[in-house]
């Protein structure tokens, strides 16, 4: 038979805080929670912010710290994108959920255990607005024994009946000062080194995002053994270096359009990924010295045009060769519009 | 059996190319609590090979036992059920797919799948629990709502079940499923590395390869391995021995393409395009896929033009593609480009010569 490969929980599992108290920067949420805790009484819950910031994890903690093991199944529902909810789940499942009673309150095995379910709907704006809309209704039904918490990356795709009936959170990026105590924390654990360079590169590649820094410290950690160093997260990260862009820059600048062309075949030869690129070179743009501010304004509208052409499947070559074709166009002065 | 599959390397230490990666991989496995891992890169530059030879090493030979079935999926939506059908590769250990193949529905395949998975959990005799390897071709074709699907499945299950996923253009893999992932990044062998792979399959086969041939083959396959061994294996058929004069014959679509680059620089009328229409269908019956002939066309357009018309026939192919992933039917706007190509071509002429 086959070895089976014992599995192990990735470090972003692993090192996911159990406890409300444990979840850095979001103070205010956990200020709440904690409360919670002692009290028992807890409003309907809107978690939303970007990705890594701690909403599931949060919402997990505070679900198990109320109702422990034993009664974790019976009192909680977790729905995420990863399960239908169309309309009629919204319907069924939901109530189904939510009708059957639960006792009054009683601690039991040092949980609280208040007197409510509680329903955890993540990623909730995917959800679609009729089956938004199915919701409301049963919060109102079942809101003496139904407590909701949506989670989400975009309020604005909640609806507002569904946000308004919700003490709305929201979590924020990460400081890199957080990030870097929470990646330490997790070196010492784990037996890494990781020098002062290491993690300032770190703490700026994920952008406030705790998720992305520690999935890019696992794979650094598991390629490049347990030394780490800032060139190491770079190339598990998708970044593209830095003479890379700078390569590509100067084609634009020469002005001459066939080679500026093998360039951009060049990257896409690379594989590395053309959003990536066009934020790296955004960043490089912006910075540029002997750019004038009017040449800035016109390639920066490209780019977004291009970037949101990207979400829309567009391809990458052709989106990259006309930001490069522009930025041509730009640096040399050449009149804006076409000739033909 | 074709020589692209007869001389895949079949393990992480007979990869050719991408050695450094591969031996990255054994690392990774080597302890066993890898992450989700997503290869990306251009088409033939060896991405599938890396994975396969990645199973191999995790589960040894078993691996390569796949069989091929044509599965069915039953799934509850609420008040309706749905019937998928897919076809999947699997062995033991791990089950391959391209869920995008499902069309708008390839979110209940992915959800179904990884759930039924994390049911049959392997256990060996000891009662230790292991993992399966779910792989995922084209993920960069997945809709929207499957790939959020994915984000907390790819958390939730993470102990029963890790991802492989496959793409060319990581750009079109959302940001939350990036981040998720260990991102390796396969990059397009270069010419030189491409030489050697046809010299050392030259040298099984027992050919005589000289270098400046094995050379122009590889500058032809525009760093495409896959492409560069094709086209070795039929020039071998066309003629051998090889002299170094030899033609290599494009592929016959590309061919078609130039022609249709040819016909519309030399006319630009209604009638003309008309025709044009007639060789489109053509190749999209073939099987083309539109956006590559759009980009090929692009590609004949700029070899012929001057300079001052480049950068206005490239921004017009970008325009058209765009809205042809928007759109529904290719044809009208690969129709519309050479359209406004004639246009603006026409313009061009008067301007220049009046
Ligand atoms: N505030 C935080 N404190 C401690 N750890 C955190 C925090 N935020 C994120 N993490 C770490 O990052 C991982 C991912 O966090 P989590 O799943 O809560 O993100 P999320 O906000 O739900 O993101 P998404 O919007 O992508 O679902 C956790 O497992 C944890 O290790
Ligand atoms: N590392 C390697 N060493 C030698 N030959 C290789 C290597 N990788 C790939 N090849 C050859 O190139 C061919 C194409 O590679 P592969 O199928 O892995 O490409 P791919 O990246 O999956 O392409 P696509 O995106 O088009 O599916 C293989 O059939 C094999 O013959
Ligand atoms: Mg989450
Ligand atoms: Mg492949």
């Amino acid at each position: 038979m086959a070895p089976i490969i014992q599995s192990t929980q990735p470090w972003v599992e692993k090192y996911r805080p159990k406890q409300v108290k444990d979840v850095a920067h979001q103070e205010e949420v956990v200020r709440v929670l904690t409360n919670t805790l002692e009290t028992g009484s807890c409003p309907h819950m809107l978690f939303y912010g970007p990705p890594g910031t701690g909403k599931t994890t949060t919402a997990l903690a505070i679900a198990h710290q109320l109702f422990g093991p034993e009664l974790y199944k019976s009192r909680v529902l977790e729905l995420n994108a990863s399960d239908d909810r169309g309309i009629n789940v919204v319907r069924t499942k939901i109530k189904d959920f939510a009708a059957v009673a639960v006792g009054t309150n009683q601690r039991k095995n040092g949980y609280p255990c208040p007197p409510y379910k509680i329903i955890v709907l993540d990623e909730a704006d995917s959800m679609t607005e009729d089956a938004q809309n199915a919701l409301r209704r049963t919060m109102e039904t079942y809101s003496k024994v139904t407590r909701f918490f949506f989670i989400c990356n975009y309020i604005s795709r909640i609806i507002e009946p569904l946000a308004s009936r919700c003490a709305k959170f929201r979590f924020k990026p990460l400081t890199e000062e957080i990030m870097s105590s929470r990646i330490l924390y997790i070196c010492k654990e784990e037996g890494i080194y990781l020098d002062a360079e290491g993690l300032s590169t770190l703490s700026t590649i994920s952008q406030g995002d705790l998720r992305r820094a520690i999935t890019y410290l696992q794979s650094a950690a598991r390629l490049f053994g347990s030394s780490i160093s800032s060139k190491d997260l770079i190339s598990v990260s998708g970044i593209v270096p830095a003479e890379v862009v700078e390569a590509l820059l100067k084609a634009c600048k020469s002005g001459n359009f066939d080679l500026a062309n093998k360039e951009v075949n060049n990257f896409i030869a690379e594989g590395y990924p053309v959003s990536q690129m066009l934020t790296q070179l955004f960043e490089a743009i912006v910075e540029e010295n002997d750019i004038s501010d009017e040449q800035k304004a016109r390639i920066s509208k490209k780019l977004g045009e291009a970037d949101k052409c990207l979400v829309d499947g567009a391809d990458e070559y052709l989106q990259l060769l006309g930001v490069v074709s522009i930025t041509i166009q730009a640096l040399c002065n050449m009149p804006e519009g076409f000739a033909y | 059996m074709l020589w692209v599959d007869k001389y895949r390397p079949k393990t992480l230490d007979h990869v050719m190319v991408h050695s450094d990666t591969a031996q990255n991989l054994k690392k990774l496995v080597s302890e066993h609590d890898c992450p989700h891992l997503l290869f990306y890169g251009p088409s033939g530059s060896g991405k599938k090979t890396l994975i396969m030879a990645l199973l191999r090493q995790m589960f040894g030979p078993g691996a390569e036992k796949v069989k091929v079935e044509n599965r069915a999926w039953k799934v509850d939506a609420g008040s309706r059920s749905i019937d998928l059908e897919l076809t999947t590769l699997s062995s033991a250990n791990h089950i391959e797919m391209t869920p995008s193949d499902a069309g708008f529905q390839d979110r209940y395949i992915v959800q179904e799948i990884i759930k039924e998975m994390a049911k049959n959990r392997p256990i060996d005799t000891k009662g230790k629990k292991g993992f399966k390897v779910l792989v995922l071709n084209d993920v960069d074709k997945l809709s929207r709502e499957a790939q959020h699907s994915l984000r907390r499945t790819m958390e939730k299950y993470s102990a029963y079940c890790r991802l492989i996923l496959c793409c060319n253009s990581s750009s079109r893999v959302t940001e939350a499923i990036r981040s998720r992932c260990l991102n390796v990044r396969v990059n397009a062998p270069s010419e030189e590395q491409i030489v050697d792979v046809l010299q050392f399959i030259g040298k099984k086969e027992g050919l005589q390869l000289p270098s400046s041939f094995a050379a122009r083959i590889a500058e032809k396959s525009n760093r495409n391995l896959r492409r560069a061994i094709l086209s070795f294996e039929t020039c071998r058929v066309q003629q051998y021995p090889f002299t170094d004069k030899q033609t290599i014959s494009p592929m016959d679509w590309e061919e078609y393409v130039s022609e249709i680059a040819s016909d519309i620089m030399k006319e630009q009328s209604p009638k003309r395009l008309f025709q044009v229409r007639g060789k489109l269908y053509e190749l999209l019956i073939n099987c083309i896929p539109p956006e590559i002939i759009l980009k090929r066309l692009l590609y004949e357009l700029l070899r012929k033009l001057d300079a001052e018309l480049k950068h206005e026939v490239c921004h017009w192919a970008a325009y058209y593609e765009h809205r042809m992933r928007l759109g529904q039917k290719a044809i009208f706007h690969i129709e519309a480009f050479v359209a406004k190509f004639m246009s603006v071509y026409k313009s061009f002429l008067i301007a220049t010569f009046g």
